[in-house]
C-alpha cells in the first residue's frame, strides 16, 4: 500500500509497509494518482515511470507486508498510571475525569495502596527491565507526599530486583511551588505541564474552583520550572476545542514563553458538548497544522526559536518495531491503572467504569479473560485500520474512544483517525525539510 | 533518480530477532495524556546500539 500526497507544491509517496518516504515531482504524483498525463512529454512520462518501477524493484514502493503471528498470551505489566489524587484544585471545562473524581468519591491514594500497586507492577512485570509510572490524577501533587515516598519504595524495590523504573508526572502548576519543582526535576524522566496557550484561551477552560483563569497562577510556575530543566524531559501540554481552532497561536505563544517541548490535543467530548470539535471543523484544524508545520520549519532553523511539537516528531529511521507497532498502547495488557482505592483498570480512560475493572492490587489476581481481550486488539482486528495508510504510525487509535464513542474497541473514533493522519503528512513533510 | 528522491528507507517490513523486546515507552493516544503515537517513538535495542557505540 502506498499513500501520495502533497504539502502544497512539495509532493510525496510514503510506501506504508516498507516504512520509506519518497519527495516526488508532480509527474510521478500524477502517475501515481492515475491522473491525467497528457500535459506531460511522453519521454518524461517514460522515464518517471522506470523510476517507480526501480523503487518497487529494490522494495521501497508498494512492498509487501510481513509474516507476523501475534503473540498475545504474554501478558507482563510494564507501566502504571497510578491515580494519587481523584480530586483537582482546578475545575477545567473540559475535564473527562469529572473535576478528578472519575465520577466517583473525592479520594486520595494512601502509601499503603501505592507501595501495594509498586510491589504488583514489579511482581508483574516478568523479565522487562524498564518500568514506568505516571504519576496522574485529578491533581497529583494535591498528593504529594505519598508521590514522594512511593519513588522512594519504588526505586528501593527495583533494584532489589536489577530492574529501573522511569516516573512522570502531569500537573496543572497550581502547586508547582520551587520545591516541587525541584523535586520532579530531580527524580522525573517526564513531566507534564498543562497550560492551554494564550492566556484568555487557558482561561476561558481552565479555571478555578470559585471560576477565576488559573493562567496566572501557574505561568511563573511553569517558567521556574523551565528554567532549571535543561535538555531533560518535559512537556508543555494544552488541549485545543472548538472555541480555540486557530491553536497554532497558542502553540507559537508558548514558543514565544520560552518552552521548547510542546503539545497540543484535540479535545474529546461527545458531539453536544459546547467545547466539542466536530466534523464542519476539520478543514480549519487542518490548515491549521499546516500553518504550523511551515513556521515549525522555519523556527527550528533559529537555535532561539527552536522547538519540538510533540505531533510533529516522527522518527522514520529508528522508530519502534512492528509488533510495537501493531498494538500501540498496550492498554488492558502491558500498561494499566491503579484508582485511589487500589482497583485496576485497563487504563486512566476506562477508570471508573466498572465492566472494565479488572482487580485490584490488593488481591494481586486480575481478570485475565478480558485483559486478553484486550491484548489480543490490533491492526488486526479492525477493519478500517487494515486498509489505512497511516496504521503503522497509529496503531489502531485510542481503544478507550473506540467503546466510548463506537461501543467497540475495533471500530476507531473517526475524527481522530482525521486529525491524525493529517498530523502524519505534516510531519513528513518536516521530516523531508529537515532531512533533505 | 530524476524524479525521485528517498528521504527515509527504515526497512519496516524486516522483522529482526529483537522486536517485540517490549522495552519502549508506553505509548498512549488520548488527549489527556500527552498522546504519543507510536511513529514518534524510538526504538529502545536501537538506543542500546547507539549507546554502545556499534
Ligand atoms: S485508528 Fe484510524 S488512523 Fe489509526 S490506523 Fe486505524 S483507521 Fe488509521
Ligand atoms: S486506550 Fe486510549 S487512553 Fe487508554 S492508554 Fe490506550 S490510547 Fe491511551
Amino acid at each position: 500500500m502506498i499513500h501520495a500526497f502533497n504539502f502544497k507544491d512539495d509532493y510525496f509517496v510514503y510506501d506504508v509497509e516498507s516504512g520509506s518516504l519518497h519527495e516526488i515531482d508532480k509527474l510521478i504524483f500524477d502517475i501515481l494518482k492515475n491522473n491525467d498525463l497528457a500535459n506531460y512529454d511522453k519521454k518524461e512520462v517514460e522515464e518517471a515511470k522506470a523510476e517507480i518501477e526501480t523503487l518497487k524493484a529494490n522494495g521501497l514502493l508498494d512492498a509487501p507486508a510481513p509474516e507476523y503471528k501475534m503473540d498475545e498470551k504474554r501478558l507482563d505489566v510494564k507501566a502504571l498510571c497510578l491515580h494519587v489524587c481523584h480530586d483537582c484544585n482546578l475545575r477545567c471545562g473540559y475535564c473527562f475525569a469529572k473535576e478528578g473524581t472519575y465520577s466517583g468519591a473525592r479520594e486520595m491514594m494512601s502509601l499503603e495502596t501505592a507501595k501495594k500497586a509498586m510491589d504488583f507492577l514489579i511482581d508483574n512485570s516478568a523479565d522487562r527491565k524498564i518500568l514506568e509510572v505516571d504519576f496522574f490524577g485529578g491533581e497529583p501533587l494535591m498528593n504529594f507526599d505519598v508521590l514522594k515516598k512511593t519513588v522512594e519504595y519504588a526505586k528501593q524495590r527495583a533494584k532489589e530486583k536489577g530492574k529501573f523504573f522511569k516516573f512522570t508526572t502531569t500537573t496543572n502548576g497550581v502547586l508547582l511551588n520551587k520545591e516541587a519543582s525541584e523535586y520532579l526535576n530531580d527524580e522525573m524522566d517526564n513531566v507534564v505541564l498543562s497550560l492551554d496557550g494564550r492566556k484568555e484561551v487557558n482561561d476561558s477552560v481552565r479555571k478555578t474552583p470559585n471560576g477565576k483563569g488559573s493562567f496566572d497562577l501557574i505561568i511563573d510556575n511553569f517558567k521556574y520550572f523551565r528554567s532549571i530543566r535543561g535538555d531533560k524531559s518535559y512537556f508543555v501540554r494544552g488541549t485545543f476545542t472548538s472555541k480555540n481552532l486557530d491553536f497554532s497561536k497558542d502553540v507559537l505563544f508558548m514558543n514565544d514563553l520560552g518552552f521548547d517541548q510542546i503539545s497540543i490535543e484535540p479535545v474529546v467530548l461527545s458531539d453536544d458538548h459546547p467545547l466539542a470539535i466536530h466534523e464542519k471543523d476539520m478543514p480549519k484544524i487542518f490548515e491549521e497544522y499546516e500553518n504550523l508545520a511551515e513556521e515549525y520549519v522555519k523556527r527550528r532553523k533559529d537555535p532561539e526559536k527552536w522547538f519540538s511539537f510533540f505531533h510533529f516528531v516522527l522518527h522514520l529511521n529508528d522508530g519502534p518495531c512492528y509488533k510495537k507497532r501493531l498494538v500501540g498502547c498496550g492498554a488492558g495488557s502491558e500498561y494499566l491503572a491503579v484508582a485511589p482505592n487500589g482497583d485496576v483498570y485497563p487504563c486512566h480512560q476506562f477508570v471508573g467504569q466498572t465492566k472494565f475493572k479488572l482487580g485490584n492490587v490488593f488481591d494481586g489476581k486480575l481478570n485475565d479473560e478480558l485483559r486478553h481481550t484486550f491484548a489480543k486488539t490490533s491492526l488486526f482486528t479492525k477493519d478500517e485500520c487494515q486498509n489505512c495508510w497511516a496504521k503503522y504510525h497509529c496503531s489502531g487509535g485510542c481503544n478507550a474512544n473506540s467503546v466510548n464513542f463506537n461501543g467497540d474497541m475495533n471500530k476507531p473514533y473517526k475524527p481522530a483517525c482525521e486529525m491524525m493522519k493529517k498530523r502524519l503528512e505534516c510531519s513528513m513533510y518536516v521530516f523531508a525539510k529537515e532531512n533533505n | 533518480m530524476k524524479h525521485v528522491k528517498t528521504i527515509a528507507k527504515p526497512e519496516l517490513n524486516k522483522i529482526t530477532e529483537h522486536s517485540g523486546c517490549g522495552e519502549c515507552r508506553s505509548s498512549c493516544q488520548s488527549a489527556c495524556k500527552t498522546s504519543c503515537t507510536v511513529g514518534n517513538q524510538v526504538c529502545e535495542q536501537r538506543v542500546l546500539v547507539r549507546n554502545s557505540g556499534k
